[in-house]
């Protein structure tokens, strides 16, 4: 049976550079990430050559995309939310192209690494951590203080809020990375299944057809996941930029 | 040198290996793909992408807002002029009434005038042959009188022989017209 682990190691397809004693070298994740920013900068700018005000199918695509992200922005953000669109949206297409292209057999899947997702969700934290003080000063304190507490819990939920505060790169980057890491697993323990049965004869291929079935179905259901996971990396981000941009409750 | 001993250790022990995501040596690497990439991705949406797509959004609420306030303009319009000629409608159709009532009084008027001065004219007539009459008739009464005088004295003068006196034939006369 195939290691269900193997799919998520980093393999150098050829060194770039060394830093200091690490190398830096072109790796399967890499050219994936390239894969994946290059199609969406390609697919965006190819279907939107003509602006067409009629717009055919691939250009509604586009336009869909910059929509949906827009409205989630605004609904949770506001317009002074608009600001971050660029970032809310490549966050948004980056992700889901990848767990898109993750999805293919045989391709790599850039979120399933922690590494990846952190250094996203950190991006995140630290714009809202920034721009929150830049704009609002010491009144992005006001975050941590929920207004009508009374005075004697107050210190608790202080504490509560600052430790959610400090807490949200991780959950945000974890909850990612961990569907997406499950998922693959999964994938990969049933479609073992699938051979393992396969080779033990004519019972084995019939009783190798239920595993089959799962897979698909859990493939499906991994489509989903791939969007959901998405979608909920990019409302997540748009709430924490609320959260900068007006930090009273 | 430090990810590729791991790989091959990876590759050779299976299950020895550190868990691939959790693999410390890995990150570097992924660290500086991942911001190049997505540094070049932020930029491109942000400079040609977005602007591009949200201009062609823009056009389009431009041109439908566009026209639609062409439509409201024309459909104005035509309200207006279904307004005046309405209006001028309601104008001829006051006019017309106007003249035609104008006109009948005028002539109903006329007809009067023209009546009340006939009958006027029928009147004076009326009274002139009244007043002929009369006369006609009290000289024809006057007339009577002679004759009737005359008949009597004669049929006395028949009867008797004798030339009644004429006051006590006129006495007679006058006494038998009275009844």
């Amino acid at each position: 049976m195939a290691d269900p682990i193997k799919q998520f190691q980093i393999v150098d397809l050829f060194p770039i550079a060394k830093i200091g004693n690490t190398d830096i070298a072109f790796t399967n994740s890499a050219a994936f990430m390239v894969l994946a920013v290059g199609g969406i900068t390609t697919f965006l700018l190819a279907t939107t050559r003509r602006r067409e005000v009629v717009p055919g199918r691939m250009q509604s695509i586009a336009e869909l995309s910059y929509e949906f992200v827009a409205n989630t922005l605004q609904t949770t953000a506001g317009k002074e939310g608009m600001k971050f669109f660029p970032f809310v949206f490549s966050l948004f297409m980056f992700i889901l192209i990848a767990n898109l292209i993750g999805l293919i057999p045989y391709a790599f899947t850039i979120t399933s690494h922690i590494v990846v997702t952190l250094a996203l969700s950190m991006s995140v934290f630290l714009t809202v951590l920034i721009y929150g003080f830049w704009k609002n000063g010491l009144h992005f304190f006001n975050l941590f203080v929920p207004k009508g507490v009374p005075l004697y819990i107050l210190p608790l939920i202080v504490f509560i809020e600052v430790l959610s505060f400090i807490s949200r790169p991780v959950s945000h980057s974890v909850r990612l990375f961990a569907n997406l890491l499950a998922g693959h697993i999964t994938l990969k323990v049933f479609a073992g299944f699938i051979t393992l049965l396969g080779s033990l004869g004519i019972a084995g291929i019939i009783g190798a057809t239920l595993p089959l079935a799962l897979v698909v179905a859990f493939f499906a259901l991994e489509l989903l996941v791939a969007f959901l996971q998405a979608y909920v990396f990019a409302i997540l981000t748009c709430i924490y930029i609320n959260d900068a941009i007006h930090p009273g409750h | 040198m430090a990810t590729t001993t791991t790989e091959l250790t990876a590759q050779s022990t299976g299950a020895a290996a550190p868990f691939p995501p959790f693999n410390a040596d890995t990150f570097a690497s992924q660290l500086f793909w991942l911001a190049l990439c997505f540094i070049f991705l932020l930029v491109m949406m942000w400079k040609v992408a977005l602007p591009r797509i949200g201009g062609i959004i823009d056009n389009r609420l431009q041109r439908i807002s566009g026209d639609l306030a062409e439509a409201a303009a024309l459909k104005g319009q035509s309200d207006d002029a279904i307004a005046a000629y309405e209006k001028a409608l309601a104008d001829a159709r006051a006019r017309a009434q106007a003249i035609a009532n104008e006109t009948r009084d005028k002539q109903a008027a006329e007809a009067d005038l023209t009546r009340k001065r006939l009958e006027d004219e029928l009147n004076v007539k009326l009274a002139d042959a009244e007043k002929t009459i009369a006369a006609t008739k009290t000289a024809a009464m006057s007339n009577v009188r002679g004759i009737a005088a005359d008949a009597t004295k004669a049929i006395v003068e028949r009867l008797i022989g004798k030339v009644p006196s004429d006051s006590a034939v006129d006495a007679a006369v006058a006494d038998t017209l009275k009844r």
